[in-house]
């Protein structure tokens, strides 16, 4: 719970992660690029304050992590997303497994995801349907950009997707948050494009897609389908961190957020360890939209609180406390 | 004549719609006796190679149209995919050759993102101005011919009584056509900025 000016936040940070990508991990020169390259997003978009040396980067304790998310960030429920990445590192990079075992030691606080490949087939359906007992899932994270053998990915409109999608409505996964990354290996088209969102969302009225990372660098797109499907909503991850290096830039993705989408359907995140909760919703609180940018609509206190929790609280059924004006 | 510098300055990120040159990715371009050598440079080890390829080949071709210029060595480096990329483009394989499994051409990708390109130019454009003009009605800018380059190297009419605010299809926008144009540019110079820090961060404050 976050508290200022005698209001009160609940905080639900949407996408965290308990990763290993120290070099006794990694597989090949792909796993080192690959925290390299997140070490690089933690250096440019973070302020010089919050910047930690790449050994602490590489993996973060259970304790660190209960540290920077709930001792002094504000954190009230986190939700891990998987990573598998088992081809980059020995022994995958952030595993439903691995977040599994700290959700079952603090179950409080965490809530832990999986994720399927519809390339898997039959048999994945089998391990889709064991990972969702054997760790209670409600959510799913999914990366379309994921190369696999002669596969160069995969869309949410194929066939088999829409068999997954169908297994995780029967076993009560309403929420598919969805990565549009980069892509691992050479592809012929645009790895971000959002259109196959657009499809499943239509197919799957009672799912609701969780377009990571606001669908950047493809915000336009990303707005565009989400504008006219009611079951997608923006994840925050990424776009957060540039209320500091950029903040017009920042004022400019909430603002095109809250004119297409609307407040109802845009949540928080850290992208922790990216990121750290702390300073990104001490901003949040603060930030006004510049008064130049009228085109847009207001960024209110009820918003924020929307924002930064109501709405993914919403999304797992996550219990709220009462966030009635406290005295200043 | 055109120099080297000049050359690489005609070659564009499909992505972000700028010069090479501006964006900070040529880190060597000198010529010596009839040889080229480029040496390009991306925000990340892992930016998306579609786009690293369409760049260094474009620079390769750019480079090799110099009539002083009778050998030509177009590098990329520091990128997970940059030694197929070198020799593809050098082998004049294309992306296709270089890739054989990555399932085509980048025509359709270039294409899209022209399009993107030139809803950009004409939000930048059109900011300031009324609706219902016609081509003829825009005063003579900067900004007008950056519009027209791109609209008439997607096909669509350039003359002077076209409508000023056709879609990338060449049909009349509607307010929301309009509106997401406006989001397009806006996603675009966020892109740049976002790039233009990451390769600040990898190559000037690179830690030890």
């Amino acid at each position: 719970m976050y508290e200022k000016d005698g209001q009160r936040y609940f905080i639900v940070d949407g996408h965290i992660h308990a990763w290993d990508g120290r070099p006794s991990n990694q597989a090949n020169r792909y796993g080192e690029g690959f925290i390299n390259c997140f070490y690089d997003y933690h250096r440019n978009l973070s302020p010089a304050s919050e910047v930690w040396p790449i050994e602490d980067f590489w993996q973060q304790s259970e304790d660190r992590i209960l540290h920077d998310l709930f001792e002094v960030g504000y954190v009230d429920k986190a939700i891990f997303q998987p990573t598998y990445l088992t081809d980059f590192f020995v022994n995958g990079f952030n595993t439903t497994e691995q977040d599994g075992a700290i959700t079952e030691r603090h179950p409080e606080r965490f809530i832990v995801n999986g994720s399927w490949d519809p390339r898997d087939g039959e048999a994945g359906l089998d391990r889709l349907e064991a990972l969702a007992h054997r760790w209670n899932l409600r959510g799913v994270k999914l990366y379309t950009a994921e190369w696999k053998g002669d596969s160069k990915g995969w869309k949410l409109t194929d066939p088999w997707s829409y068999r997954y999608l169908e297994r995780c409505q029967e076993l009560g996964i309403r929420n598919i948050h969805i990565h549009k990354g980069p892509t691992i290996y050479p592809l012929n088209r645009d790895a971000f494009d959002v259109a196959d969102v657009d499809d499943a969302a239509t197919a799957f009225p009672g799912l609701r897609f969780i377009v990571e990372h606001v669908g950047l660098p493809r915000l336009e797109d990303f707005c565009w389908i989400a504008t006219q499907e009611p079951n997608v909503y923006g994840g925050l991850a990424v776009a957060m961190p540039f209320i500091h290096s950029r903040p017009r830039y920042f004022a400019q993705i909430i603002g095109e957020l809250l004119y297409w989408i609307g407040e109802d359907r845009i949540t928080f995140a850290s992208d922790y360890a990216i990121w750290t909760p702390r300073w990104l919703i001490e901003r949040f609180v603060d930030f006004q939209l510049p008064a130049d940018m009228t085109e847009y609509p207001p960024l209110t206190v009820e918003a924020k609180k929307k924002i930064l929790g109501l709405n993914m609280a919403a999304l797992y059924d996550i219990p709220v406390p009462a966030l009635d004006a406290v005295p200043a | 004549m055109r120099t080297l510098w000049e050359a690489l300055g005609t070659v564009v990120d499909p992505e972000l719609d700028q010069p090479v040159t501006d964006l900070g990715f040529v880190s060597e371009a000198v010529v010596v006796d009839g040889h080229a050598r480029v040496r390009l440079r991306l925000p990340t080890y892992f930016c998306a190679p579609n786009f690293a390829y369409l760049m260094v080949a474009d620079a390769y071709d750019a480079v090799r149209a110099l009539p002083s210029v009778t050998s030509v060595d177009v590098q990329l480096e520091d990128h997970f995919a940059a030694a197929e990329i070198n020799a593809g483009v050098a082998e004049s394989a294309g992306f296709a050759g270089s890739f054989p499994s990555a399932g085509g051409e980048l025509d359709e990708l270039r294409l899209t993102f022209q399009r993107k390109a030139y809803l950009a130019s004409l939000d930048r454009l059109c900011a300031s101005l009324p609706s219902g003009l016609t081509l003829a009605d825009v005063p003579p800018s900067d900004l007008l011919d950056a519009m027209l380059r791109r609209r008439s190297a997607l096909g669509l009419s350039c003359s002077p009584d076209s409508p000023l605010l056709l879609d990338e299809h060449g049909l009349e926008m509607t307010p929301l056509r309009r509106r997401h144009a406006r989001s397009v540019r806006l996603s675009i110079e966020g892109n740049a900025g976002f790039c233009g820090g990451l390769l600040r961060t990898r190559y000037l404050n690179r830690s030890s």
